[in-house]
């Protein structure tokens, strides 16, 4: 007697048999509520935030909007997002980075670094409106150190202005949850520093001071880019924090997005909220794909 | 790698960053604790408590009890509705994974302030329909919330290699209802719960689409508290970052459970 | 060009290649009482080994006993509690690694992952000063050695893990080091790459006439390839000596059960002879007139079908027969319930049940206490 193997039908391929193709329709259906989900709550609003840039208020296409970006008001917002942006995701990248660092030689599972990651990730993630709150009980005008550097030191923080409440008073803010984000994202390429190479290095005759600039910054280097580019895209894109400092005020792009939706017309354009989306999905979108594509080099040679 | 930096130096770091960190919170408290007249009491903190005020505060507790029933629905979405899909997806679609991922990561990609421009039409309708209560931001936080539970999901998922349990579980005899509740459930607990907590501290630190929506949440409230007592806005900036923190250190060892791999 | 099987390559002339014609006599290598702790862990009591110039000598052992600690000690890694390492004449022991003139050979991930295969290589070279164009001729002589001349451009995330290892080779020696240390490199590669490559060091080494330590807990690899082996149990050197010494005169238990396969027989001990079976032979190892346990290796029981032999040997039922291409390995019970290993011809097919008997050759046996 003879057994001759029975054709393998990978699941949810289409089966030859009736059987195979009930259970095709069966799993298809299974992802259809996920996709419909998808596509009510992300690629939908995606698609109108971007488009509505592209029409008018009566519904007419123009390209007016997209060209109001030129104006050089909403070029100025765009250059102010960009240099706190860039201030903050460097000071966050070097400091995250020394911090990183310094947990280096701690238990994974212990006291300290779980403690940091999870206060990192607060400050990190669910910081936003609360932080301009705690900044402004520190070093508000009325703030606890403020006073203290007014009684103390004799330092008046606002005798020129009041510049936490405008663009300067951002970059405190910012850094406050762009050195968490740092750690929570270099953390792991820091870890996965291989103590071969410094025992390597060692062996070939490299000295202890010499492995930095030759094997360990080259190899952390396209992570740490990496981290910087996404601190950079969460700068940009942060909004709940300076909403909440800066409440009149429209200095940098998502909060010209605010003046746009509430209807305090902007240039006398409607739907420009949408034209100002464009542009920020344009550089966020353009800086998270270099991050991908860093990050993807640099996950390799983790493996 | 232990040798590399020496301990005086990381002591020295550490208590740098610690202490220019710890500034902002510890000014935080001393703020809620000073009056007027520069003494220091608990009195505002007592205040909270005082029925009196209740109305002064009402935006906060409004805005904390909306949230809760966010954080309620947006953690369904995530259990019933985003960890089914993933399973599915390792069950039967494997070659959708890297899909999953990609679509796991645009939330990030796509900033909340250019989201909310177009929530804004759809929450219109949404509000025609289906009223204009709160809760119905949860479809737009479990957008929000994607990422992370996409993460803990599948880590978790990888850790334990549902294709062959199932596939186990099959040849014993089970039906899949039977396989979804007493054989892979129970092992994605760790992942589950992480997704879970997470979804919940991302709700309720949210506000740029409850701002820009006009809808009424935790931190929508502290802003508006904010404006007429900046005392109690602290007070509640520190119970709700403790709260977080607290979930978060929770997520930490929790998580850890799940995500050994068994190396072959 | 390069075929796709290395064993069949031949090794460049030694003109052309700068390696090879800089190969040297070697240089020897000595542990003087080296004791190592770990807070109140001894992980070492007190190795001495004298290792001659050119000689390769393998650590040979469990997990745990030491073997890489000791090597590690050498390296300069770990630094021993007590004792001395001499290289050359010269004591070590106060020298930092990366002075020490040595190369060494992980067991995985040593190649840096951001460096392509010739500037690996070439690292060493570079760390002393050598000039980049120089550097790189060499490295590409030391590559061409160990058969990856072709594959320079590649990164190590590209290359399978045998290639890394050879490239891990290449990068050790192209330094020209006094000694050669390989810390368990085979170990994490598949069987087929692992016996050629343990091929492929061994004939290298022969050439450069380098003094090489290997540490591995495979005993097969270790008879292979080496001069002499030191087998190490518990941070102690139970015996060393060449590879036929170890396996014919094993002189402690430990050596016999982990160098070769053995049997357990009872027998019985009197002035340096020991009888089993009817048996009477020679024996090595320490143990008290009487009752002893014998250790027999497969091959020195012979089978018999049908009755006893004259001359010794005792009955047996056949459990077990397992063919193994050249011959074959059968596992039978005597009466009393001892079970023995033989080692016969492929052609006697044995079967569960079949009655045989088994006699022993007159070879020496080791012995040690009963229970």
């Amino acid at each position: 007697m003879t057994l001759s193997p029975a054709p393998h039908t990978a699941p949810g391929s289409t089966g030859t048999t009736s059987r195979g193709a009930q259970r095709l329709d069966w799993s298809w259906l299974g992802l259809v509520p996920f996709a419909v989900y998808i596509a009510l709550f992300l690629a939908l609003p995606t698609a109108l935030a971007l488009l509505t840039g592209l029409f008018d208020g009566d519904g007419a296409f123009t390209l007016d909007n997209i060209a109001a970006l030129g104006d050089p008001v909403i070029l100025a917002t765009f250059a102010n997002s960009t240099w706190v942006s860039l201030l903050t995701a460097a000071i966050g990248a070097v400091v995250g980075a020394l911090v990183c660092y310094a947990m280096l030689g701690l238990r994974e599972g212990g006291t300290v670094r779980t403690t940091v990651e999870a206060a990192s990730g607060v400050l990190a993630q669910f910081g936003g409106v609360m932080l301009a709150f705690v900044m402004i009980a520190a070093i508000g005008t009325q703030g606890v150190v403020t006073r203290l550097l007014a009684d103390v030191l004799g330092i008046g923080l606002y005798a020129e202005s009041a510049w936490i409440y405008a663009l300067p008073g951002l970059i405190p803010a910012y850094i406050v949850f762009q050195v968490p984000l740092m750690i929570i994202t270099f953390m792991p390429a820091l870890a996965a520093l291989k103590p071969q190479w410094a025992e390597a290095h060692l062996t070939l005759g490299g000295t202890r001071a010499g492995f930095w600039p030759h094997v360990g910054f080259p190899v952390l280097a396209p992570s740490f880019l990496a981290s910087f580019l996404l601190l950079f895209a969460n700068a940009f894109s942060s909004y709940a924090t300076a909403a909440a400092l800066a409440s009149q005020g429209s200095q940098i792009v998502p909060l010209q997005i605010r003046a746009a939706l509430t209807s305090e017309t902007v240039l006398g354009r409607e739907n420009l909220a949408g034209a100002l989306a464009f542009g920020m999905i344009v550089v966020v979108a353009a800086v998270m794909a270099c991050y991908g594509l860093i990050q993807r080099r640099a996950a390799r040679w983790q493996r | 790698m232990r040798s590399a930096l020496s301990p005086s130096a990381r002591w020295i770091i550490g208590v740098l960053v610690g202490t220019v960190f710890a500034v902002p919170f510890v000014a935080t408290a001393l703020f809620t604790l000073t009056l007027p007249d520069g003494s220091y009491s608990f009195e505002r903190w007592l205040a909270l408590a005082d029925p009196a005020n209740a109305a002064r505060y009402a935006p906060v507790w409004t805005g904390l009890a909306n949230s809760l029933v966010l954080a309620v629905v947006t953690v369904a979405i995530v259990l019933f509705l985003f960890a089914p899909t993933l399973v599915l997806v390792a069950l039967r679609f494997p070659g959708l994974r890297r899909g999953m991922e990609f679509l796991a990561l645009l939330p990030i990609a796509i900033p909340a302030i250019v989201l909310v421009v177009g929530l804004a039409p759809i929450y219109l309708t949404i509000g025609r329909t289906v009223g204009t209560g709160a809760w119905t931001l949860a479809f737009a936080y479990g957008v929000l919330v994607l990422p992370f539970a996409y993460r803990s999901i599948q880590a978790s998922i990888d850790a334990v290699d549902v294709k062959t349990l199932s596939e186990a579980a099959r040849t014993l005899g089970a039906g899949w209802p039977a396989i979804l509740v007493r054989v892979i459930a129970p092992n994605l607990r760790p992942g589950l719960l992480a997704a879970s907590l997470i979804s919940v501290a991302v709700v309720l630190g949210e506000f740029t689409i409850a701002s820009l929506l006009n809808r009424q949440v935790l931190q929508t409230g502290l802003v508006v508290v904010n404006r007429q007592d900046a005392w109690a806005a602290a007070i509640f900036t520190l119970l709700a970052l403790t709260f977080a923190f607290v979930l978060l250190l929770v997520i930490g060892r929790v998580g850890r459970v799940g995500t050994g791999r068994n190396t072959p | 060009m390069t075929s796709t099987d290395p064993t069949l390559r031949p090794l460049p002339r030694t003109s052309d290649n700068a390696l090879l014609s800089g190969a040297g006599d070697g240089t020897r290598v000595e542990f003087r009482g080296i004791v190592k702790d770990y807070g109140a862990t001894r992980v070492l009591h007190g190795v001495d080994l004298d290792i001659s110039p050119g000689e390769f000598v393998s650590l040979l052992g469990p997990s745990g006993c030491g073997k890489t600690t000791a090597l590690r000690v050498l390296a300069g890694l770990e630094r021993a509690s007590s004792g001395s390492v001499v290289v050359g004449g010269c004591d070590i022991s106060g020298v930092p690694t990366n002075r020490r003139d040595l190369g060494m050979v992980f067991q995985s991930y040593s190649l840096f992952p951001h460096l392509r295969v010739l500037e690996n290589t070439a690292f060493g070279l570079r760390r002393r000063g050598v000039g980049r164009a120089e550097a790189a001729r060499r490295a590409g002589d030391a590559l061409d050695l160990v058969g990856l001349g072709d594959l320079t451009a590649r990164y190590p995330h590209e290359l399978s893990g045998g290639q890394q290892q050879r490239v891990a080779l290449a990068r050790a020696l192209v330094t020209e080091p006094r000694v050669l240390l390989l810390d368990e490199p085979l170990s994490a590669l598949d069987a087929k790459v692992r016996v050629q490559l343990r091929d492929e060091i061994r004939r290298l080494q022969l050439r450069l006439g380098m003094t090489t330590i290997f540490v591995t807990h495979d005993q097969e690899e270790a008879l292979a390839v080496s001069d002499r082996i030191a087998v190490m149990n518990a941070g102690r050197i139970e015996q060393i000596g060449s590879p036929e010494e170890l396996y014919l005169r094993p002189q402690t238990p430990h050596v016999a059960a982990f160098v070769g396969l053995s049997s357990v027989v009872p027998g019985v001990l009197r002035a340096g002879r020991v009888s089993v079976w009817g048996h009477d032979l020679p024996a090595n190892g320490e143990a008290p007139d009487g009752e002893v346990a014998v250790l027999v290796r497969p091959e020195n029981v012979v089978l018999h079908r049908g009755a006893r032999p004259e001359g010794g040997g005792v009955a047996a039922v056949v459990e077990e027969s397992t063919f193994l291409g050249s011959y074959r390995r059968s596992l039978v019970r005597t009466a009393d319930g001892v079970l023995i290993r033989v080692q016969h011809a492929a052609g006697e097919r044995l079967g569960y049940g079949d009655g045989v008997a088994v006699a022993l050759r007159d070879e020496p046996v080791t012995v040690r206490p009963r229970g």
